[in-house]
């Protein structure tokens, strides 16, 4: 390795008996460049909180349980989420109900059936490929497919599929990775005792790797509750004053709304926007807390 | 107590066993039960040889065994269908893809599309020339990266080599906070922050709307990304290496910067080019920060439109399908679907290819 040797000759030519100082010079600099990488390393603190305060700043203003029971209005004092906030929880639920099972049962059809051979690499490669696709990509996707040749049009259903394909391959890598986890021993004493390939998967392999699936699974949701792209292609509509009331309702979702609010000019509607964010970034928090209690509730009922 | 609940488990296997087998009795195991149903001729078929056997205990009773294994089948079916959808997708993204941008280039040549200097597809008079777009992608790209490389590649620095366990338990999580940030608010950050309170101070001829101001925010975002990935690279470098470098006199520094980030290469710049592929495909952000403006110009304070933005914005106003603007935006996505894919293809072959086995 090339980098080896030019350290080589670097440290023999900088030897302490040769210059002794040297050393004094080159430790300066690396307590210095240690400072550095920690100053840099905690902007992230600083951004984050630059970031919460701004949205603090002008979104606290409008919180109010009104913002939360209003519907859409012109007029920014009028104006409310629940159209939103029930198309989010419509459309969120609808595609952890269509991405779980799916999602599931590719990991554990990936982990513990598939052969090793030239279909399973194509499948893995397909599924790391897809999970680097723009979401906007998945909008256009779920458009030409739902939305047009299954003739669903732009409604909650359509929404719904879009979303559970791009989460798809998440739950599918996070899923395997824990199913990956569970010791072989578990496994092999299961076939010792003449259980069969499904039966060692449904009663010993699942349920060992639940809460590693339940992580990924509320993490890919919480990524889709905060995807805009996609649904505004596939049609979440700008503007609802209604609550959705189906699979084939129309429907408008939290981050639409946001960027439906944030696009104005008007700085009330600005605020509206910022005062929405907090209402998402409230909900994201919950789900995330969510997922590390359910992580630590199962990782206690199951041991080996 | 792990001890006691492993007990548990093998007594209640063990139980599940001793019910199961000794009488034979179909129904027991729910898996038989489903098995039953699908197959009742099989059932029908055997259930008489169980009768035969009556109560005298069997050891290996087979009545089972062939509706079991048809049900394994049936299951094994089911997810192997569960794997393919997932191919299923990528087959749909290509032909959605083609088909409606086939149906474009029959209005556009492709020449027109992929050399034109002009795009003006909403207008009354469209030019369809997607390089206005590419640069505007290209340059908020270029500025993202030249936030996400040093800090990322910095942050993974710190938090492999340096950290003490406390600080990085801080560090950690609150980058973690940042990747899981949705894009929009990240948006919504650079038009009400990054610009007026960072960048007018700076630049102050700044408009409203500019690539600079969106660049920004899409590099803060894609930092997590880098840096964790960069990490989890320098973090499976064996310690024998540092331990090596140490021995040899050298400063943690020298360890770090020419020992550890050498041997992590690979997974390094397949970090970068995973945040580059994942910077050309953002969208709200750009979206909201970047403006409407298609226009080919080097100047980062100027407004631009992006291929993500484009799409948005035809999509926020009323496209009419199957006409040449609605047409155009499967062209935009192809492109932008045949970059992005391209940039992941070679972060894997990177990996695969230049990845140091140690051991």
């Amino acid at each position: 390795m090339s980098s080896q040797t030019t350290f080589r000759s670097r440290a023999m030519a900088t030897s302490p008996i040769e210059q002794p100082s040297n050393l004094t010079r080159r430790k300066a600099r690396a307590s210095l460049v240690q400072w550095l990488l920690f100053v840099v390393t905690a902007l992230a603190i600083v951004i984050l909180a630059a970031l919460l305060w701004d949205i603090s700043a002008s979104g606290a203003r409008w919180l109010s349980l009104d913002l939360l029971t209003n519907t859409s209005s012109r007029k920014p004092e009028n104006a409310g989420l629940r159209p939103a906030l029930l198309g989010t929880l419509w459309v969120i639920g609808l595609t952890a109900l269509f991405a779980f099972p799916v999602g599931v049962g590719a990991a554990v059809y990936l982990e513990e059936y598939a052969p090793n051979n030239r279909w399973t690499r194509l499948l893995k490669t397909n599924i790391s490929n897809l999970a680097g696709i723009p979401s906007i990509v998945y909008g256009l996707l779920g458009l030409g497919v739902f939305v047009s040749l299954f003739a669903l049009g732009r409604t909650v259903i359509s929404g719904a599929l879009t979303m559970a394909l791009l989460i798809l391959p998440v739950i599918i890598i996070a899923s395997q990775e824990a199913i990956r986890a569970v010791p072989p021993s578990l496994r092999q004493a299961a076939f010792a005792l003449g259980a069969t390939r499904w039966q060692v998967a449904r009663d010993h392999v699942i349920p060992a790797a639940m809460p590693g699936i339940l992580t990924g699974i509320i993490l890919s949701i919480s990524r889709a509750m905060g995807e805009t792209a996609p649904l505004l292609v596939v049609g979440a509509a700008a503007y609802v004053t209604f609550n959705p009331t189906g699979l084939t309702s129309k429907y408008t979702v939290l981050p639409m709304q946001i960027y439906e609010w944030a696009r104005r000019p008007q700085q009330d509607f600005q605020d509206l926007a910022a005062a929405a964010i907090i209402v998402l970034l409230l909900l994201l928090l919950m789900l995330n807390a969510t997922a590390i209690y359910l992580r630590q509730r199962f990782a206690r009922n199951v041991k080996w | 107590m792990p001890g006691s609940a492993n007990q548990d488990r093998q007594a209640s296997d063990l139980r599940e066993v001793a019910t199961r087998d000794p009488v034979g009795v179909l129904g027991t195991n729910p898996g038989d039960v489903i098995a039953g149903t699908l197959v009742p001729s099989i059932e029908q078929g055997i259930a008489p040889l169980t009768a035969l056997g009556g109560s005298a205990p069997v050891a290996f009773d087979l009545s089972g065994a062939a509706s079991r294994q048809m049900s394994e089948r049936i299951v094994g079916a089911v997810l192997w269908t569960c794997g393919a959808l997932s191919l299923l997708t990528t087959v749909g993204i290509i032909a959605v893809l083609i088909q409606q941008a086939l149906v474009f280039f029959a209005h556009v040549p492709v020449a027109d599309f992929l050399f034109g200097t002009t795009w003006t597809a909403l207008f009354k008079t469209p030019r369809y020339g997607v390089l206005p777009l590419v640069s505007g992608t290209l340059m908020v790209t270029v500025i993202a990266m030249s936030v996400a490389i040093p800090l990322g590649l910095m942050s993974a620095i710190y938090l492999s080599e340096y950290a003490p366990l406390r600080v990085r338990d801080i560090l950690k999580p609150s980058l973690e906070l940042l990747a899981g940030i949705p894009t929009i608010v990240y948006g919504f950050f650079a038009v009400t922050f990054i610009r007026p309170d960072v960048l007018k101070p700076i630049f102050p001829g700044i408009g409203p709307f500019s690539a600079l101001a969106a660049g920004i925010a899409v590099g803060i975002m894609t930092t997590p990304l880098v840096a964790s990935l960069s990490e989890d690279a320098m973090r499976a470098v064996p310690r024998s290496l540092r331990e090596g470098g140490y021995a040899l006199g050298a400063t943690k520094l020298e360890v770090s910067w020419q020992v550890v980030v050498p041997a992590a290469l690979s997974g390094i710049i397949a970090s970068f080019i995973l945040a580059m592929s994942r910077a050309i495909g953002e969208t709200m952000i750009v979206a909201l920060a970047a403006g409407s403006k298609p226009q080919l110009t080097a100047n980062p304070l100027e407004p631009m439109q992006t291929m993500t933005g484009f799409i948005v914005q035809a999509f926020s106003g009323d496209v009419v399908v199957g006409t040449p603007p609605y047409l155009s935006l499967f062209a935009v996505g192809l492109l932008l679907f045949v970059m992005t894919l391209t940039l992941n293809l070679i972060s894997h072959r990177v990996v695969a290819k230049f990845r140091e086995v140690y051991e």
